[in-house]
Parts: structure tokens; sequence; C-alpha cells
């Protein structure tokens, strides 16, 4: 028997209806609301790829199971901003971080959630926020540069 | 240009009308059945319509190497567009289309494949032609619609401009009148001094995309009523299906049917999370073949028993290498072992297929648009050009997606579950265990120095797994005896060093489990294995291991392997002193037509934990699309090699791949990524590719250092704490 459950996504709430209210965040988002930039890579919290924030926090929606998320507020890559203008977004086409792209969201997510709370992270605060990501292209190095560009625009309040 | 490059087969530009107004540039390739759609969508390279908007048609595709961006900067070169206005349309499949690297290779199942760091190399001559003549039909319209001399036009960013008078006509203005020009056989391609986007660093176009989450990659497909499969796979490799019950399966909400296609058994459900559990309820038994019992560690036992054999397949011979291994001063003698390695690709192999009884349409993070198209043709019986392939954006590819297995899936699941469209998505876990993974090897080297140290004597035995058993589209290139030039590349095709005598032959052993193509393919392995031994020679020998390098490579033909060698030594400070417990390996190799030196600087930790703390990097590719593209791709080779020297090790045992997720297949993280400088030595020789040759330095660079910090000789990836703890 399905369940109906209301998901607030990007500042709008979403009745969906789910067969199992154990499904992962991650599917409902992608099959249910066709927001497909969240991203499954691996499906037990190894990789990041599915990175959403709940409450502003980084959780890992490929095991966030749907019921457990329902009233609260949950951001994905499309509601981070209109247009890419999030700082984040910005400093990740100046520092040209991805190559495939497909671990972005993930990592944009995270990187956001740290600079709301500190926004001049070092290097090892960056590591820490980040160490739940992982990306087979190897952008690692740009990904902390542009965490440091985003930092700095947001401390001159762009 | 200061560079030649490879046109491979000669082929002829075509022009034609847009649909709606304007002019299409595409090319005809002589003997190739041409596409069915008619001279307005045929071979379109380049679409300039009446509105003036230019779209780029490129058949190459983009799994995060940046070709889709770089080709199109040669084409706005020649076409004297701005690249922000550029519009970049992945292309269909079509003989123009075709990779000049796999035409000369008589690739069996069509040319159209994106791998082997040949994009920028054997499109470039061909985009820029194609943007050449554009401009040139539109100078000529232009000047006529102007009514001014020919020679007295330009083009300029979207216009012919007539440089007396400054009277300027947009191209979509002319665009349809061009359209009836002849267009010229050879046109005048820009000159270097000339360029205004070759060699500049550009923001690539995808990107915004990818910020967004607006990228459309496989996994992200969405078509009108479709279903989502899981497979069931026999867990041993070649197994096959015995018998199922899906009455379990059945009963899960959403779940729609259980169908059994050649690979096993597919859940098709409403939802990825139903054909997941349908899976997961699912019982099959299976029926799992003669590998049952093979294993990867028996597998090096039995390898090391024949690299000491009578037989193999030789590959480079010179001089008589037992007369001077008999002869030398000093013999050095070490066993080197590779593992198989999985591709790991953030997304997970999936294909969108909607098989319709006379057509199959198929949508696809895919490498190899026409060899998809060929495997599909032969699992349905449907003729070639029935089936459609529409590529999306990759997560990924790393040669993995050179195979076709995981789109036959689809189509013939499609089938199977009654001609609806079906998107077969991967977990992790068949991802891992069901890939074509990168040949484990055994190898023995052995050489003789002379009274100089310098070697006189170079005996490599490879004996492993073979890609071309499995990979039948080049399975032509096997030799009788068993020969696989992929299992020798980088050890005996390209051999840089001046050694007399040089034996390297190579026993071809696979035992079942499937192997594939992965990023620079057989130098991974002998590159590690090369410059490895290398280094243990300069040490025999007691020399510095970067000029001991620097006196082998000085032949002509290792020129430029001496020039990348050099300036990586230079920028990184070799011989300088470092902090403590820092210590420096340098390795170089070739690879795809690119030069690569690395430098590593490493500190082994008393628990055996090793740290990279800089890489250095140099890289000869020849003449420079977009430098920050080869830089990130040598970035991002750096990583994938140094991810694989510290942790990539996928084990057999009983058939089965023992790991399942990135807990037991680890990926390094961002702390454990060092800091990377890529110098580009913009090279006059030939051109090469950027995508693979910076994979293969970095893991003999490290365990250079790793052995300059410890005395410690690693000879068997990946690199474990336990063989250097103090």
């Amino acid at each position: 028997m399905a369940t109906t459950l209301t998901l607030n996504v990007n500042g709008r709430a979403h009745k969906v209806s789910v067969e199992d209210p154990q499904t992962p965040l991650l599917w409902v988002l992608r099959e249910n609301l066709g927001l497909t930039g969240t991203k499954y890579g691996c499906g037990v919290a190894l990789c990041g790829a599915c990175t959403v924030l709940v409450n502003g926090e980084p959780v890992r929606s490929c095991n966030a199971e749907v019921s457990q998320v329902a009233g609260k507020n949950i951001t994905t890559i499309e509601g981070l901003s209109r247009d890419g203008a999030h700082p984040v977004q910005r400093a990740w086409i100046a520092e040209q971080v991805p190559q495939c792209g497909y671990c972005q969201s993930g990592q944009i997510m995270s990187a956001s959630a740290l600079l709301a709370k500190n926004k001049s992270p070092s290097d090892a605060d960056i590591e820490r926020a980040m160490e739940g990501h992982i990306c087979s292209c190897g952008t690692y190095n740009r990904v902390r540069k542009a965490i440091h560009t985003a930092a700095a625009m947001l401390r001159k309040g762009a | 240009m200061r560079a030649t490059v490879n046109q491979g087969r000669r082929q002829f530009l075509k022009v034609g009308a847009a649909a709606g107004g304007g002019l299409v540039i595409g090319f005809h390739l002589p003997g190739v059945a041409e596409a069915a759609e008619g001279p307005a969508k045929l071979n379109a390279y380049v679409r300039i319509g009446a509105d003036s908007k230019v779209t780029f048609v490129c058949g190459q595709v983009e799994m995060g190497q940046g070709v889709h961006n770089g080709l199109a900067m040669l084409l706005a070169e020649e076409l004297e567009v701005d690249l922000k206005n550029l519009r970049i349309e992945q292309g269909g499949i079509d003989p123009a289309f075709g990779n000049p690297r796999y035409i000369g290779f008589k690739a069996v199942g069509g040319f159209q494949a994106t791998g082997g760091s040949s994009s920028i190399r054997n499109f470039g001559n061909k985009v820029r032609h194609a943007g050449a003549a554009a401009r040139f039909m539109l100078i000529s319209v232009g000047a006529e619609r102007m009514q001014v001399l020919r020679s007295e036009c330009i083009a300029e960013n979207g216009h012919v401009v007539h440089k007396p008078s400054g009277r300027k006509v947009i191209y979509g203005a002319i665009a349809s009148d061009a359209a009836r020009q002849v267009a010229p056989d050879e046109p005048a391609l820009k000159q270097p001094s000339e360029f205004k986007v070759i060699g500049k660093s550009t923001l690539r176009h995808d990107i915004p995309l990818k910020v967004t989450g607006r990228a459309v990659y496989g996994l992200d497909v969405k078509r009108p009523g479709m279903l989502i499969a899981t497979v069931a796979r026999c867990p041993v490799f070649g197994g096959k299906v015995k018998s199922f019950n899906a009455e379990s399966s059945l009963r899960v909400p959403g779940v729609r049917k259980v169908v059994q296609i050649s690979s096993g058994v597919a859940v098709v459900a409403d939802s990825f999370w139903a054909a997941k559990k349908g899976r997961d309820a699912l019982e099959v038994a299976w029926d799992e073949g003669p590998l049952a019992k093979v294993s990867s560690a028996d597998m090096y036992s039995q390898w090391a028993a024949l690299a000491k054999g009578p037989t193999a397949a030789e590959r480079l011979k010179t001089g008589d290498v037992a007369a001077a291994l008999a002869g030398g001063a000093k013999r050095v003698e070490a066993t080197y072992e590779l593992p198989f390695l999985a591709h790991a690709c953030m997304e997970p192999m999936n294909a969108t297929a909607h098989f319709k009884g006379d057509s199959c349409e198929i949508w696809a993070p895919t490498q190899a648009q026409s060899w998809n198209q060929h495997a599909v043709a032969q699992a349905t019986g449907l003729p070639p050009k029935a089936v459609t392939v529409h590529t999306t954006y990759l997560g990924g590819g790393f040669g993995r997606r050179l195979e076709s297995d995981y789109v036959v899936e689809a189509a013939e699941t499609s089938r199977a579950a009654g001609n609806v469209p079906v998107k077969v998505v991967w977990t992790r876990d068949d991802d891992l265990q069901h890939d074509f993974y990168r040949p484990a090897s055994h190898n023995v080297l052995q050489a003789a120095l002379g009274a100089d140290g310098m070697p006189t004597a170079w005996r490599h035995r490879i004996v492993g797994t073979s890609i071309l058993q499995y990979f039948k589209t080049f399975g032509h290139f096997l030799r009788k005896d068993g020969h696989d030039p992929t299992s020798t590349q980088g050890a005996g095709d390209y051999f840089p060093y001046d050694i007399p005598n040089v034996l390297v032959d190579y026993v071809n052993n696979n035992q079942g489990v499937p192997s594939g193509f992965w990023r620079s393919v057989g130098n991974t392995q002998n590159g590690f294995i090369l410059e490895s031994f290398v280094d243990e020679l300069a040490h025999a020998a007691g020399k510095d291991p970067y000029q001991y390098r620097r006196q082998l490579f000085d032949k002509p033909h290792a020129a430029r392997l001496r020039g990348v060698l050099d300036l990586a030594a230079e920028k990184a400070g070799w011989g300088k002193p470092l902090p403590s417990g820092v210590h420096r390996g340098i390795a170089a190799h070739f690879a795809y037509g690119g030069y690569c030196a690395q430098v590593a600087e490493v500190s082994v930790a008393r628990d055996g934990k090793v740290k990279v703390h800089r890489v250095v990097a140099a890289i000869d590719s020849g003449w420079v699309v977009n430098p920050d593209t080869v830089a990130a791709q040598i970035e991002g080779a750096i990583y994938y090699g140094l991810n694989a020297a510290l942790y990539g090790e996928i084990t057999i045992r009983n058939g089965r791949v023992e790991q399942r997720n990135f807990n037991d297949y680890k990926m390094a993280r961002m702390d454990e990524m060092p800091k990377v400088e890529v110098h580009i030595l913009e090279g006059k020789g030939e051109q090469g590719g950027a995508g693979e040759p910076g994979t293969n330095p970095i893991a003999p660079a490290v365990c250079n250092a790793i052995f300059a910090a410890t005395g410690k000789r690693i000879r068997k990836l990946p690199i474990k704490p336990e063989m250097l703890r103090t």
C-alpha cells in the first residue's frame, strides 16, 4: 500500500506517493520529483555523490529514508541558487573544477554547508568537510581551491 | 600548424543547406555507406542558421576530458566566431564521425568511439578544415552581397567585414547563399601567429551545466512510460542461469516483470527501489560453469611457473640477451606483480533502451557509439542502421564504456519486457563485480650492467591476462602465438632506453577474468615496471636515478622523453634539500603520443603509511589547444594512477570478485591528494594525446621515492603499509 508524504524541497512542498516509506530520499528526488541533479554513486553513503542539505546539514540521500525527512527542509543542487549564482557555483566555474562532473553536485552541497558556517575555512577544515566525497577524475585540489575562492567571495559579501 | 596532425583516411568536405535556411558543412567518407537522412542532416559538423546561430556537432563524447570544448575551440578559431556563442551538440552515429584512429585499426563494427587520447589529434584538423571552408565560402558570398572585392574582406566575430569601409554582413544573412557554393578542397588554415583562441585557456561550456545539476548523464535519461530494471548476474564469471523463481520478486510492490536475458535475470519495475528490492527477493539457481574455482592467488602462482617456461610470444628482440646477461659485470633480477583493477566510474554502468520490433533506440553514457550499435544489432538481429544511439554526458569513462555489455542488457530487457522503454541501472556492487578489469600480470626482469654501470642487457617476460581475447572489436590483433599488443604496450612497442641487447616477450594466460581497457592500458603496468626496474639499475650502479635515465634516453626517439624528464627535474628542484623525512622519486613514460615525467615527494610513516606531498609533472603532447584542460587531464591522471598504486586491487576467489563497494575498493580522498604542478612543454614534435600519458609515471615515481626513503623496493602493487612498517 502506497504511503503519501509531504516533502519540502527547494522551498516548495511536494506530495509524493511511495510504495515503501524506507525508499531512500535519493530515488524519490530523482524519480518522483525529477530532480536528477542529485546523483547515485554507491548507495551506502561512501562516496558523497548524493549529498543534499536537510535543514542545512549535508546528508547522504542514498541512505536517508524518505519518511525520516518528511517535513524537513531539503535543498538539492537545483535549489542552491537560481541559475548557478551561488558563490560556490561561481567559484567552481572560476576554478574550472569539474571534469566528468558526476560527483560535483554532492561536493558543491557539502561545500555550501561548510561555508554557511565558516567563511574562513582552513585547508584542514575543508578536508574534514569534504572527506566523504570521492571524485574519480581527481578534482580534489581544484575543489579545495574553489572553496577558498567562494569563501573570499562570501567574505566580500558577493 | 607547427606539427603534423594525423588525418587518417582521406575525407571530403560536403556542403549543404540547413533545414530552415542556412549552411551545413560536413564530411563525406568515400566507400563508407552514408546515413540515410538526406543531405541537410548528413554528416553535419557545423551548422550556421539563418538566425546566425552556429552549432558544432561533435561525434566524440564528453566524459570529463574537455573534448567538446577543445574541438569547439578549433572551430571557433577557423570560423571566426565567439566560442561563447557556439552551441555544442552531441552527434549521433555517422561515418563522418568515425575516429581515424580506429579506421586505421579496421575495428569490427564501425569506427565511432572516444578513447586512446585521440580526439584532438585525430579530429582537430578535420574540424579546422570545416571551419576554414565555411569561412572561405562566407567571405566569398559576403563580398558579393556587399558588392566589394573579396580580397578586401575578412571574417571577424560572426561577420564578413569589408576592411576599407568597415561595412559588414552577419553570417546568418548569407549562410543560405553560402550553402550553394562549392566547398574548397584545401581551405587555408590560419597560421599560429593568427590564433585568437587556440593555445589559450578557455572556460569549458559544460561546466555551468555540471555545477547546477542540469547536465544529463545516462542515469538521468527520462522517456515516456520508462521502467527501471536491475539485473541479477551470475557472481561467477561466465556462469549462466539454471532456473529462477520470480514469485517473491513479483510480490514486491512496483515490480512489473521478471525476465531472462543473456546476462542474467532482469527485474523490471516502476522505480529503482522496487527493482532493487525485487532483485533482492529473486531466487536464481546458477550454473556457475568452469570458472567456479578460479582465484587470483592461484593465477599468480601459475604465472610464476609460466614465467620460467620456454614458450613465449616475442615482442621486441635486439642483440643477444642471453650472452649479454651471462657476460655482464653485474646482474640484477626482480619480479613484479600487478593486480586486476576496476574502473570505478562515479556513474555506475547504465543504459536506456526502447526496442520497438523493427528498430531500437538507445540512450547511453558511452564511449563507443558504433560498437554499441553493432553489439545491439547482433544481440537483437536488427540491421545496424535500425539501432540508434543517443549519447549523454558520461560520469567517467576510463575505457570501461568502450564495452557494450551494459547497452546490450538494456536492449534485451526492453524487448523481453514487451517493447517498453527500460533503463537498466547497475548498483555499485554490480559495477565493481562485473567490470572488464585492467589485466593482472607477473613479470620477470633481468638486466646486466657493464663496468660503467650502464645496462648492457634487458630481459622482460610478461605473463598475464589479455584484453583482446575479450574485446573482439580488435580481436584480429591477437597474434596466433598469443601475443596481445595491449599487454606489451609500453614495454616493447616503444622502448625508451638505449640498451644494446633487449628481449621482451609475453605469455598469454587468461583464466576467464574479463579484461578491458583502463586509462592508458598496458602502459599502466609496464610504465610502472620499466621505470621501477630502471631505478633499481641506477641504484645498483650507484648512480643518480635522474642522471641515469638521462643517459639512457640518449637515442633520438627518446629525445622528447628526456625533454620532459629534464623539465620535471628542474621544476622539482631535483638534488636540492627537502624537509626532513621527505624523499624524491622520478619516472618518465611515453603513452598515446604523450611524453610525461613526474617527480614525487613522499614520506613514509613508522606505521608504513605513505604520504605523497607533491608531484611535479611535465608533459609534451605537441601543440596545445586548451592548456588548462591539459593540466586538468594530468592532474586527474595522477590521481587515477596514484589511487591505483595506493589502493587498487580486485581479487578473485571461487570465480567471484571479492570487492563490493568503496569500503573494500577504496578510493583516495581529498586529504590524500598531493599538490600537483603541471608544466607543459609545447614541443614541435608530432601531436599526441593528453588524457592517458599522465597515468603512468606516478606509481613508479612514488615507489622510487619510497625506496629513497626506506631502502625498500615495492615490486607488487598496491602499496600496503605492512610492506613498509618499521
